[in-house]
């Protein structure tokens, strides 16, 4: 048996996903703000993509000014309060604290920050003088971290906007991507609600903007468009029987246990999951918190190369994962379902991944889940006109993150690959003031 | 919306930061940067007669890992030439008209103070600030504190210095003495427009223990320095609320001292200040803080409904009384929160050893102690040392209606006259056997 039993309702659900970075309580935010050194030019404020005034909001919590630091905080990163739980800190601002230089433990920035704006949304602070609203308005595609972010940052210029978003909840793959033990549903969607309220946007839930019609409807009807759609579902990889049942790709998989909450169905006994960044291994500590007994991460290459941030290698390990290495994929085993995955192995050869003649062998399972990347919805962006894609189905942007097409600006997961929430809410900023520039000009 | 400018006592400033004449208002280039990053106004580092300082000029108390908790300093007026000075606040006052500049003097003859007058009025300056308060080296020559510590002294140059002076002149005190309200009155006898304090107070913050010099040493040797930051805000708050309160003061007052967060500031103000200077807490983290000291502020009276700084100013004095007028039927027990405590027995051994045994701990491996209510007196110390924040609280237990002080008492004839009166206040009280202090050992 794994040390996790599987889930048959929300509690256990969330027992089995407990809050990695729980909110703290009044006395650890003083004593932990209480460390805070308040460093001049902070290299945590430079690690940080929305450039938070770090020292300040820390200082405003240990001076009882917790009304300050939200407002701090809200000013730099419209998605502060999720940043806060689900940001890599440990390669961002708590990575470049300044205590890690004396092997101290760095300072928790991430669980204050999410201390200070959780106490602002759960009063209902209003933390913004709001100018008078222009008549001009913004339709927002999407209402992940970028949309949210420039929603928000339209509105403190004037501006209000439509939201259209696929799923029938906010805030994009904090709701429906990111580890159940990282952010809760409830709390993905406490700041978003805060924040319409706040700024009086509207989402409209459960409109997928599909087809030329629609993009028409939406050029005729508002004066700039804003595409915060991220990316698409996992692509695949080509290999014979990659549709097999027991077969998942891993942002789906995810994405249902972070809607039901429970296991819906049961992953057996044995789990693989393909890949080496940071989704094989959340889909991996998943599968062994849902309840499989033996997760395996195969990767084709070498440990060392793995995309995946060490810290989130170590919590799947933490939990039972093993990683099998310089193995690709060839062939799923199965007839009716998935029994296991063929794998040749691989060596380095001059830059460039070599199969092994002969060394073919085959790892039996229950289930195979794919982190094999997700695919850019490339059909959807063909539809408007001018909007122009890279070699890799990225967005192409200029310095305002306006596209191709100027009435259309981007930014986020569509735009950068897939980087983190902070990178959509930073560049979701940004692009709303390269908006306001286009409506203005 | 909270007004945070002032004028004080003419003196106008967009807010009542100022940076104190110290080391921070060194030079214009520094005075600039800080104004540049939003404060107010700045009391430039002392001007007067040429001095030579000494390498080694500062010390700091650390508690535990808190850095500078104390600070202390052997350093004199400024060393910079005069005229070079004067260019600087000329120049600073180009690019922010609308920030006060005042200057901090300290000369000697009635001929210096005269002249060096006209100079920084001549140079822009908004006010002026008369330093009577440096306690080291500077009194060994007859100046700064040994100006301070004699009303008489201290009222005839406030007098010399107001036959000429046409922009605000504040007297700064100094702390070094018994009395602060004696120099404060002097400073209004003699027709200042404004006090401030606190200077430093005379310390020695160590001694190193190999060399057996104080801290900070100067080639095996030291002297007494002066004594800031947050450790001596308490005696800075009491100065301020004295001369506050004091019946013929009409003075404004800029509180000085210990100055660090917003708090720090919203003490001051509200025990009569009416502007606030820092100086330790600039020269530990830069000029910076100006951003947490502006909105916590502003916050705060915006919650409290302070329209401006001149509303809020002493708005606590009423609250500040004599011993004699405190309500002697007011009591308080304190109450442990069984769910928050941590087990520390820290409240229990403070008030065993420390206070009146009002707190048992059980035999039985159960960490929680318990108050015991007839013992309590309500002293508020094992709330003070406890560790977890709310978990001992001092529950009020009076029905509130009776209002008694020693005062009444007197008047009305009934204060206790011996120890066995029904109504001295140990009567009854319990205290354990002396002998029980062997028995009970844990
Ligand atoms: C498995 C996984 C785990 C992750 N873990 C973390 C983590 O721990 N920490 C972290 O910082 N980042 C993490 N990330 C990355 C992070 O979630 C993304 O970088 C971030 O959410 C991108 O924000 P976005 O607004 O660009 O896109 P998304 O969050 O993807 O939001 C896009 C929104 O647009 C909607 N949408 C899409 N198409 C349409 C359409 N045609 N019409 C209407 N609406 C549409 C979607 O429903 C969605 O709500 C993770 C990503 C994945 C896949
Ligand atoms: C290094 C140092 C030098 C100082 N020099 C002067 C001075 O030249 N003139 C003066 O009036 N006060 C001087 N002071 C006193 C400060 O202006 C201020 O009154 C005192 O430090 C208390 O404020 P604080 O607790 O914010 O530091 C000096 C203080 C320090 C620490
Ligand atoms: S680097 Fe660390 S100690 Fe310094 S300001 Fe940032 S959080 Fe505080
Ligand atoms: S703070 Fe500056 S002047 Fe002072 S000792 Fe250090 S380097 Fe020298
Ligand atoms: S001091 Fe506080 S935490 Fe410690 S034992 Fe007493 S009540 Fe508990």
């Amino acid at each position: 048996m794994g040390e996790f039993k599987k889930p048959i309702n929300e509690k256990e659900f969330h027992e089995n996903f407990a809050q990695i970075k729980p909110l703290m309580d009044n006395n650890q935010a003083f004593y932990e703000s209480s460390r805070c050194l308040f460093c001049y030019d902070a290299p945590c404020i430079a690690a940080c993509p929305t450039e938070i005034d770090i020292p300040l909001f820390i200082r405003q919590i240990n001076s009882n000014n917790l009304k300050g630091a939200a407002k701090t905080i809200f000013d730099s990163n419209w998605m502060g309060n999720a940043c806060g739980k689900v940001c890599p800190t440990e390669v961002l601002c708590e990575g470049a604290c300044v205590y890690n230089h004396q092997d101290v433990k760095p300072i928790e920035i991430g669980r204050l920050q999410n201390y200070a704006t959780r106490s602002a949304i759960d009063k209902n602070q209003s933390l913004f003088d709001l100018p008078e609203l222009k008549n001009k308005k913004v339709a927002i595609i999407g209402a992940g971290p970028a949309g949210i972010s420039c929603a928000c940052e339209l509105r403190m210029a004037g501006y209000t906007s439509d939201i259209f978003e696929a799923h029938e909840k906010p805030s994009g793959l904090n709701m429906y991507g990111v580890a159940p033990y990282k952010i809760t549903n409830q709390e993905a969607a406490l700041e978003v609600d805060y924040l319409k309220e706040q700024f009086g946007f509207s989402i409209h839930y459960n409109r997928r903007v599909t087809s030329e019609e629609d993009l028409e409807e939406l050029e005729n009807t508002y004066n700039a468009i804003f595409i915060g759609i991220g990316l698409g579902s996992t692509r695949k990889i080509n290999i014979k029987n990659e549709n097999l049942k027991g077969c998942f790709g891993a942002t789906e998989f995810i994405e249902k246990l972070r809607v039901n909450e429970y296991a819906e169905d049961s992953l057996g006994k044995r789990v693989i999951v393909l890949g080496g960044g940071n989704t094989a291994m959340d889909a991996a500590s998943e599968s062994a918190r849902m309840g499989a007994e033996e997760v395996t991460i195969a990767y084709r290459n070498s440990k060392d190369s793995m995309r995946a941030y060490d810290f989130e290698y170590e919590l799947a390990k933490e939990v039972g994962v093993k990683g099998v290495f310089n193995c690709n994929p060839i062939e799923i085993i199965g007839s009716e379902k998935v029994e296991g995955v063929r794998f040749v192995k691989t060596k380095s050869e001059g830059g460039s991944l070599e199969a092994i003649e002969g060394s073919e062998f085959i790892i039996t399972c229950d289930t195979v889940i794919f982190a094999t990347g997700q695919s850019k919805q490339k059909e959807f962006l063909d539809q408007i006109d001018k909007l122009e894609l890279d070699k890799r189905g990225r967005i192409v942007v200029n310095e305002n993150f306006q596209t191709g097409n100027p009435k259309y600006f981007a930014a986020g997961d569509a735009v950068n690959g897939g980087a983190e929430v902070v990178n959509a809410a930073a560049e979701g900023k940004k692009a709303a003031v390269g908006i306001v520039r286009f409506l203005e000009s | 919306m909270a007004d945070l400018s002032i004028n004080f006592a003419g003196i106008k400033s967009p807010n009542p930061f100022w940076l104190a004449s110290a080391p921070p208002t060194n030079c214009g280039y520094q005075v600039m940067r800080a104004f540049d990053q939003g404060w107010g106004g700045a009391v430039w580092k002392t001007l007067g007669v040429p001095i030579v300082n000494v390498s080694s000029r500062y010390g700091s108390v650390d508690y535990r890992d808190s850095r500078m908790a104390g600070f202390n300093n052997i350093e004199l007026i400024s060393d910079r030439p005069l005229s070079d000075n004067l260019k600087e606040i000329e120049e600073v006052k180009k690019y922010f008209p609308d920030n006060a500049v005042i200057a901090s003097l300290m000369v000697e003859t009635k001929e210096e103070w005269h002249q060096i007058i006209k100079d920084v009025e001549n140079a822009g300056s908004d006010g002026i600030e008369l330093n009577f308060g440096c306690p080291h080296g500077m009194c060994e020559r007859g100046m700064g504190s040994a100006v301070g510590q004699e009303p008489k002294v201290l009222q005839t140059i406030v007098e010399w210095v107001m036959e000429v002076a046409s922009i605000p002149v504040i007297v700064k005190l100094t702390p070094n003495i018994t009395d602060v309200t004696d120099p404060a009155m002097a400073a209004v006898r003699g027709g200042a427009d404004a006090i401030s304090l606190i200077n430093t107070i005379q310390s020695i913050v160590g001694v190193d223990l190999n060399t057996l010099a104080p801290f900070p040493s100067v080639d095996g040797k030291g002297s007494n320095g002066g004594y800031c930051g947050p450790a001596v805000k308490p005696i800075a708050l009491n100065m301020v609320k004295n001369c506050a309160q004091h019946p013929e003061m009409n003075l404004p007052i800029s509180g000085i001292g210990g100055v660090e967060n917003w708090k720090d500031a919203a003490e001051h103000i509200l025990l009569g200040a009416s502007s606030v200077q820092v100086c330790t807490a600039v020269m530990h983290y830069g000029f910076g803080i100006i951003r947490e000291l502006l909105p916590g502020l502003e916050n705060y009276m915006n919650e409290k409904g302070f329209n401006s700084i001149e509303e809020m100013s002493g708005a606590a004095l009423p609250n500040v009384v004599e011993w004699k007028d405190l309500n002697l039927k007011y009591k308080v027990v304190a109450s442990i929160d069984e769910v928050k405590c941590i087990g520390c027995q820290l409240c229990y051994i403070a008030c065993e050893d420390g206070a009146h045994q009002a707190i048992s701990i059980s035999a039985n491996g159960d960490r929680v102690p318990q108050i015991i209510d007839d013992n309590c007196v309500g002293c508020n110390l094992c709330s003070l040392v406890c560790p977890v924040e709310d978990c001992i609280t001092m529950e009020r237990r009076d029905d509130g209606k009776l209002d008694v002080s020693w005062d009444d008492l007197t008047q009305k004839g009934e204060i206790p006259t011996t120890f066995d009166d029904d109504r001295a206040g140990g009567k009854g009280h319990f205290v354990p056997k002396p002998e029980e202090a062997l028995k009970r050992k844990k």
